[in-house]
């Protein structure tokens, strides 16, 4: 009987585990998180107008990439690679750090996914996007 | 002795469901990216200030 319970306790013990591991919210509050994010609000400021114009749209796959470059002046175009250059750096430290900080460093890509169709679903109307079948205007 | 075994195959058999569970959490993902796209676009700024120290409802 005192067996019994034991194995009981232990079943239990299991399945509390699982709920706990099931329920459990991301991790995307460490130093490195913020940093990075703290980095991308600011640069936000310098992409925001090129989103608009459509210089720069956003990838299905969760980066950015000049989409017209003939939107912006000849003589801005090597500061705008630039900046775009520096987002997807960010973009996919931000990835990998939000893995490695959930314990999960193979996670980075399936992150990477659910990332890219949440930028595209918040984006502004008037941004290009990118879908299956190419670029195209929310 | 009979209890004993059937609590050792479980022992080993429950870790496995466990594991399942290590399986990438698709909704707690989207919920980490939506809270992270909102800050870096600063899309809730007039309800709450962004803020590293928010409390995270459980």
């Amino acid at each position: 009987m005192k067996k019994m319970l034991f194995s009981l306790l232990l079943i239990g013990a299991m399945f509390a585990s699982q709920i706990v591991v099931a329920a459990a919210d991301l991790e995307v509050n460490t130093p490195a998180i913020s940093a990075i994010k703290g980095s991308m609000q600011s640069r936000h400021a310098q992409l925001a107008p090129h989103y608009a114009s459509g210089a720069v749209g956003l990838t299905n796959d969760g980066m950015v990439a000049v989409r017209d470059a003939n939107a912006v002046p000849l003589k801005d175009r090597a500061s705008l690679n630039g900046v775009v250059a520096a987002e997807n750096a960010d973009r996919t430290k931000l990835y990998k750090e939000i893995a490695t900080a959930n314990g999960h460093p193979e996670w980075q890509a399936e992150i990477q996914s659910t990332f890219a169709t949440r930028w595209i679903d918040k984006a502004q109307g008037g941004w290009w996007v990118q879908g299956a079948g190419g670029w195209t205007k929310k | 002795m009979k209890n004993w075994s059937i609590a050792l195959v479980l022992a080993c058999a429950l870790p496995a469901c466990v594991t399942i569970n290590i399986y990438f959490p698709a909704a707690a993902a989207e919920k980490a990216a939506d809270k992270i796209i909102d800050d870096v676009w600063q899309l809730k700024n007039g309800a709450e200030k962004p803020s590293a120290n928010t409390v995270e409802p459980q």
